[in-house]
């Protein structure tokens, strides 16, 4: 009997392993032979730990399981129970899901070459390996796919110019450092399928013709690290990764980096900084890293959806992949709910979905039940929406266009106690924090956005244009993204929330 | 008994020529370094330094540079909460209050007994059952004030 628990941090945190201890003293107890598979998340958080049984029927879930539970599920022979939910792929949930990039995830052992191949793993690998570079580049081009990470460029485009440069060593580096609140689907498919984006890696190489990859993780993913760690291993031994791919190809291989809690470091430069050992900070662009990235050498900087996203556009081919989507968002994007919500976790879809079809029917309004204030979408630099924009179309344009982005797709729900001066005050806070200091605009602007928040919450309202003028300096003049969009949180609770702003000022009156 | 500054010297050197042939090895000697004495030691910056061809004002200039890496012990079990955005929905700051009440620190502190440092972080992904905490590398969801108070006695017997 199998019985499948997911190794899935988020199912951690909620107690897989003591599930997985109880499942292992039950079947000892009652001498059954149970082989205990540790997969990766479905993406239903609110039901983890999901514990899954094959069946006829296919996969069981049950859920939310607690080590407590597990004795009853042995007497019920995994049939009826107060926490069976059914067939997984029937859950509504899951049926509403197009999944390409997250195909496998939650249904495979992580760490199970045979499994991931199975399953289609290295199909578009092996396709890849019969095309010319300029083939593979331009089936990416495309496939429509733009950078998962935030800043929305083709993915093909930035491949065509490191294909495209003349150098004696080239680089793949994989931006897994995570660091947006509400997003953990790269966390999830490191943890869940870390094959896929080894693949799409190894995809990347042959197509610009670079032989050497990074993935630069986070220290606050120990989970994630330990899975690629090993998975990375595995490849070698498989020769997946090595002096020639699979034996077919030229060589390529991964190194793994781990940050050390640096936000800046998400943005590309400053990662490359960091790769070579130096500060987190920020590099003026010109040059691109495409031409002059990791060691002054042709880069590829490519967020872990987008390389992992790769694989399923070569085996399926990329009008498969165009196909999806709306406007120039093509293909799907893997929604991350979270925050203050009934059913958190991770969606994947095709783009075009309204923000209030995310947040009252996937997500199901607030867990606290009180009603929905603000969404936040795009993690710290992405502006807070209210219900009036609900009707807004999950799409990068869509969002520019009403002063958001979506940068990596995380949905962070908050419900009516929320405080949206103290929000603004957190962002500026938060960049000042952060911030690496080479541009004045973010290193002083923010700590004087913070002042300035503290003034409009002591009731000086002559504050409010100074705040907004402020903003507008960050914006034009930051060099990189965390400067340059913290003024997204910050006027968007400004502009949309005015109240919490006026009403500080009216408090410190009264 | 602690080991003296040959036996550390020693060790260190043992990191930096494990680390030999990384392109760009400071950050992973770095944390190899953390990883084997907690901290990082001021005695490891000369060695690292010159090991590595850099002045030791560029070693203390990223380590400065960088939350994680600290220049003093830490106290027996880190205990690290989430302060980000999706935690706050769910009432991280309430839950943080609580934990410096609780253990009469702050921000970056260790306890005065050295049983807890207590250090906030920006996001630990597990934004979908939040507030998260992350104690000594193991994952925690849903922490409220009465889960806090359980895990605080665990590692404060």
């Amino acid at each position: 009997m199998r019985i499948y628990v997911p190794r899935d941090s988020a199912a951690k945190a909620l107690g897989a392993e003591e599930v997985v201890a109880a499942v292992r003293a039950e079947a000892l107890r009652r001498g059954l032979e149970v082989t205990v598979v540790r997969n990766g998340s479905r993406g239903m958080v609110w039901l983890e730990p999901l514990l899954e049984v094959d069946s006829e029927a296919g996969r069981i879930a049950f859920g939310p399981v607690g080590p407590g539970d597990v004795a009853g599920l042995f007497d019920a022979g995994f049939g009826s129970h107060a926490k069976a939910l059914g067939p997984t792929e029937d859950l509504p949930w899951m049926k509403a899901q197009t999944r390409l990039t997250f195909a496998r995830c939650g249904v495979i052992d992580p760490l199970s070459l045979d499994d991931f191949q199975a399953h289609g793993g290295l199909a578009g690998l092996r396709r890849a390996l019969g095309m010319t570079p300029d083939a593979i580049v331009a089936e990416v081009t495309d496939s429509g796919l733009r950078g998962r990470g935030g800043a929305g460029f083709p993915t093909g485009i930035k491949w065509k110019t490191v294909a495209g440069a003349t150098a004696d060593r080239k680089y793949i580096v994989c931006n897994a450092d995570e660091g947006d609140s509400g997003t953990f689907a790269d966390r999830m498919i490191m943890e869940g399928d870390p094959f896929t984006l080894i693949e799409g890696m190894v995809i990347a190489g042959l197509g610009v013709g670079a032989d050497k990859g990074f993935i630069y993780s986070r220290s606050e993913y120990p989970d994630a690290n330990a899975v690629l760690a090993e998975a990375i291993r595995l490849a070698r031994a498989f020769g997946l990764l090595g002096a020639s791919v699979l034996g077919l190809g030229p060589a390529f291989d991964i190194e793994l980096r781990i940050g050390a809690g640096a936000y800046v470091c998400g943005e590309e430069t400053a990662l490359l900084n960091s790769l070579e050992g130096k500060r987190g900070v920020v590099r003026a662009k010109p040059p691109l890293p495409a031409l002059e990235g990791f060691m002054g050498k042709p880069t590829v900087v490519n967020n872990v959806i987008s390389l992992a996203t790769v694989p399923v556009i070569l085996e399926r081919g990329a009008s498969f992949y165009r196909d999806f989507g709306l406007g120039r968002s093509r293909g799907t994007i893997p929604l991350q709910i979270a925050g203050n919500v009934r059913r958190g976790g991770l969606f994947e879809t095709a783009f075009g979905m309204s923000l209030g079809a995310i947040v009252d029917d996937l997500a199901g309004g607030t867990a606290t039940g009180r009603p929905v204030k603000a969404v936040q979408v795009g993690g710290p630099l992405g502006a807070y929406f209210p219900r009036a924009l609900f009707d807004t179309p999950f799409g990068y344009e869509e969002y520019a266009q009403k002063g958001g982005l979506i940068g990596h797709a995380g949905i962070v729900v908050f419900d009516d106690s929320a405080d949206m001066l103290a929000q603004a005050r957190f962002a500026m806070e938060f960049c000042a924090i952060e911030s690496c200091g080479k541009c004045t605009p973010c290193r002083i602007g923010a700590v004087r956005g913070v002042e300035t928040v503290d003034r409009i919450a002591r009731g000086d309202a002559a504050a409010i244009p100074l705040l907004t003028d402020l903003c507008e300096t960050m914006k034009a003049g930051s060099l990189c993204a965390l400067g340059g969009f913290t003024p997204y949180p910050v006027m968007s609770a400004l502009t949309h929330f005015p109240d919490d702003f006026h009403r500080s000022a009216k408090e410190a009156a009264e | 008994m602690m080991p003296g500054i040959a036996d550390s010297a020693e060790q260190i050197g043992e990191i930096l020529r494990a680390h030999d042939g990384l392109e760009g090895p400071l950050i992973p000697v770095l944390h190899a370094v953390q990883a084997a004495f907690g901290y990082i030691p001021g005695d490891a910056l000369p060695l690292i330094a010159q090991h590595l061809n850099v002045s030791r004002a560029e070693v203390h200039g990223v380590i400065s540079f960088y939350h994680d890496f600290r220049e003093e012990p830490a106290g027996r079990h880190i205990l690290k909460l989430c302060r980000a955005e999706a935690c706050q929905a769910m009432g991280a700051d309430r839950v943080a209050a609580h934990a410096r009440d609780a253990l009469g620190i702050g921000w970056h502190q260790t306890t005065p007994d050295g049983s807890v440092t207590l250090e906030p972080v920006f996001c630990l992904g597990l934004c979908a059952c939040a507030p998260a905490a992350l104690v000594d590398g193991r994952v925690l969801g849903r922490v409220d004030e009465a889960r806090l108070d359980a895990l605080i006695a665990e590692v404060r017997p």
